[in-house]
């Protein structure tokens, strides 16, 4: 028994969009039955995760903000997989963006700082997450280190010195010994968007980075070095883009704009600094970027939905007691049934048993 | 026993897991497939092995489950990169999110579960050896097995038609289909074996070297293995030193944690994962960009008839 894979000739734009659909659906028809199997009623879920999300005015803000994160960073994805490069450090660099801006918002806490400090410490965060992708782009162009693996070691790195500077030099000598900075000042918190609202300015950011990303991908010399790049890389090199400044350059965006997420959810969203400052927006980001076939207003839409697996995931926890895990496991099938859609649009797929000829 | 024999017991406990999960992922590699799901495996191996060895209050059920939900799991992959051509890298990372998800569904119940150490096999006459008699001949019969797994390994590797097979494969697939070679199967055949190794690593993590679940236990050690692949250039015996280098890492930063120093803890804590970043770094500057590595390696494979 083997597959057979035949490229198909021409695939319509119409079946490309909407493979990821079929995807989603084919991974929530999974989960279905995960939750099926663990002796629960899929229904109900469907209500907590879905249906009640959506007709709920608090949840619908509460949507926005989950989705900010994770659009900022996976837009900046979008450049780095174009390019077919491999930044799955995200995460780290998310932690990187919001340590040094809180970095500003704690040595200005209390003083008579003025409008300057928020945007100094967006600047700082974007600064932090972008310099600490260079580091795997760096040891990949330089001396020829893989970049998934390094990448991915510097989230524990990042996750660990903002474990230490919370509970170390960082921690609120007035916080009862919790591991958590001080409240920031009002001068630096990210504010809502609506008076009173949930959603911070974030939203804003990230709606910025979609337009803004539209024209680089789809208008630019630039979206075109980074497609050729990835889908012909020595085409890219006789057409005269240097790889190793392409390389720098997708790293240094994806983690700016990782830093940026960071640096917003903290200022205008937590408050302060706290060991754990993300549920995995940085690794689900993958996901986002791919269920949006690597187009900015397809992440856009593709950050929405997996935003709303987020907050399903957190009242299905409390409404029926279905564990957080839960939710990652759907992220994962998900990201599986979104490659393989993609995979199924380019090819036509055939299950051919042993003996039959060629 | 003194201080000093005990820390170099635990190095080896803590080196094996890291070699048996190497071993499994260097054999899929050198057939060509690059399969990043080795923390989701290994977590969903460590899980079901746990839950398994605690129902039936057997360890060699434990075992059994943890390299079967490892083997089922890298199916998965294979019907997708495979079957489906999907992309590698990414589908490894789902992989790993689906495993580490499932684990923490599979895990939860057992949370506070304790199982027993397993007994140590004493090899009579040498394990009285002075300073290394304990070290290598009084060990749990994962240890012995992870060293003769490298051995197995490297032999099919190196002296076998199939293994030669397999390597022509991840060489080059398409002059490997011309020669009428079955790439397909190969692969499958490979990514299973991969998969059951890291499933055999995470029941070896749960039940003999923590003896407990928790959540997110693999702390990384998958990503480990499949950097410890890149640091032996795809070579068998070079992933049992970099696997004992690691083990050795993890473990000295342990005691220098609790001999407080003064470093922050974090800092000792960071070590394994600053280390092996030097690793490929010292590997990449001394050896040039990549060598050894399977020609095909992550590219998907679709034969023009």
């Amino acid at each position: 028994m083997r597959f057979e894979l035949t490229p198909r000739a021409s695939v319509s734009p119409v079946v490309r969009a909407l493979a990821p659909v079929a995807a989603f659906i084919t991974a929530f028809l999974i989960a279905g039955l995960v939750i099926w199997l663990m002796g629960r009623s899929p229904v109900a879920a469907f209500q907590v995760y879905v249906s009640q999300p959506l007709s709920d005015p608090w949840a619908l803000q509460e949507l926005l903000v989950k989705a900010t994160p994770l659009a900022l960073i996976a837009i900046g994805l979008a450049y780095c997989f174009r390019a077919n490069f491999w930044n799955i450090g995200a995460e780290g660099q998310y932690v990187v963006g919001a340590v040094l801006g809180s970095w500003l918002a704690l040595k200005t806490h209390g003083t008579e700082a003025g409008f300057w400090v928020l945007p100094v410490m967006l600047l700082l965060g974007i600064l932090g997450g972008a310099l600490y992708g260079l580091i795997p782009a760096f040891l990949k162009t330089r001396f020829g280190v893989n970049e998934i693996l390094t990448s991915l070691m510097l989230v524990y790195v990042a996750q660990l010195t903002l474990d230490y500077l919370v509970r170390g030099p960082w921690r609120d000598p007035k916080g009862f010994n919790f591991p958590q900075s001080v409240t920031f000042d009002p001068s630096a918190t990210l504010p809502p968007v609506l008076e009173a609202g949930r959603v911070h300015y974030g939203a804003v950011f990230a709606a910025v980075a979609v337009l803004v990303t539209a024209v680089v991908l789809g208008r630019t010399l630039f979206g075109y070095r980074l497609r050729l790049t990835g889908d012909a890389p020595r085409a890219a090199r006789f057409a005269g883009f240097s790889t190793k400044a392409t390389t720098l350059a997708v790293f240094a965006i994806s983690g700016g704009l990782a830093g940026l997420a960071g640096i917003a959810e903290v200022s205008g969203q937590i408050g302060q600094l706290q060991p754990s400052i993300s549920p995995g927006y940085g690794f689900t980001a993958i996901t986002v970027a791919f269920l949006g076939r690597l187009n900015p207003i397809g992440i856009l839409v593709a950050a929405l939905v997996v935003a709303l697996t987020f907050i399903g995931g957190e009242s299905a926890q409390i409404m029926l007691k279905l564990p957080l895990d839960l939710t990652q496991a759907f992220q994962g099938i998900l990201l599986l049934c979104v490659l393989a859609a993609d995979a199924l649009v380019s090819y036509r797929v055939r299950l051919i048993s042993r003996g039959v000829a060629k | 026993m003194t201080t000093f024999e005990a820390i170099l017991l635990t190095i080896v406990t803590a080196s094996t897991p890291l070699l048996i999960a190497a071993m499994g992922e260097l054999v899929t590699e050198r057939s060509g497939v690059l399969n990043l799901g080795v923390e989701g495996m290994m977590a969903m191996g460590a899980a079901c092995s746990f839950a398994a060895a605690v129902t039936f209050d057997s360890t060699l059920l434990g075992v059994a489950a943890g390299i079967l939900a490892g083997a089922l799991m890298s199916a998965l992959f294979a019907l997708v990169v495979l079957g489906f051509a999907a992309n590698q890298v990414g589908s490894g990372l789902a992989l790993t999110i689906l495993g580490l998800g499932l684990a923490g569904l599979i895990g939860a119940p057992f949370v506070g579960s304790r199982r027993d150490p397993i007994a140590v096999v004493d090899v009579p006459g040498l394990s009285d050896m002075p300073l290394i008699g304990r070290l290598f001949f009084e060990q749990d019969l994962f240890v012995y097995g992870s060293i003769a797994l490298t051995v197995l390994v490297a032999f099919y590797l190196t002296r076998t038609r199939s293994g030669l097979m397999l390597r022509s494969v991840g060489e080059n697939h398409t002059s490997a289909h011309g020669l009428g070679l079955p790439v397909w199967r190969i692969r499958f055949l490979a990514i299973l074996f991969g998969g059951a190794c890291s499933g055999l690593a995470g029941a070896y993590l749960a039940l003999v070297y923590t003896r407990f679940w928790s959540p997110g236990m693999t702390a990384g050690r998958g990503w480990i293995a499949l950097a410890l692949v890149v640091f032996a250039a795809w070579r068998p015996g070079w992933a049992l030193v970099g696997a004992y280098i690691f083990g050795a890492a993890t473990v000295l930063q342990l005691h220098a944690q609790a001999a407080q120093f003064g470093v922050p803890s974090q800092v000792l804590s960071a070590v394994p994962y600053l280390a092996t970043i030097l690793a490929l770094l010292a590997l990449s500057i001394r050896r040039g960009r990549a060598i050894g590595a399977p020609g095909s390696l992550g590219m998907p494979f679709v034969p023009d008839r």
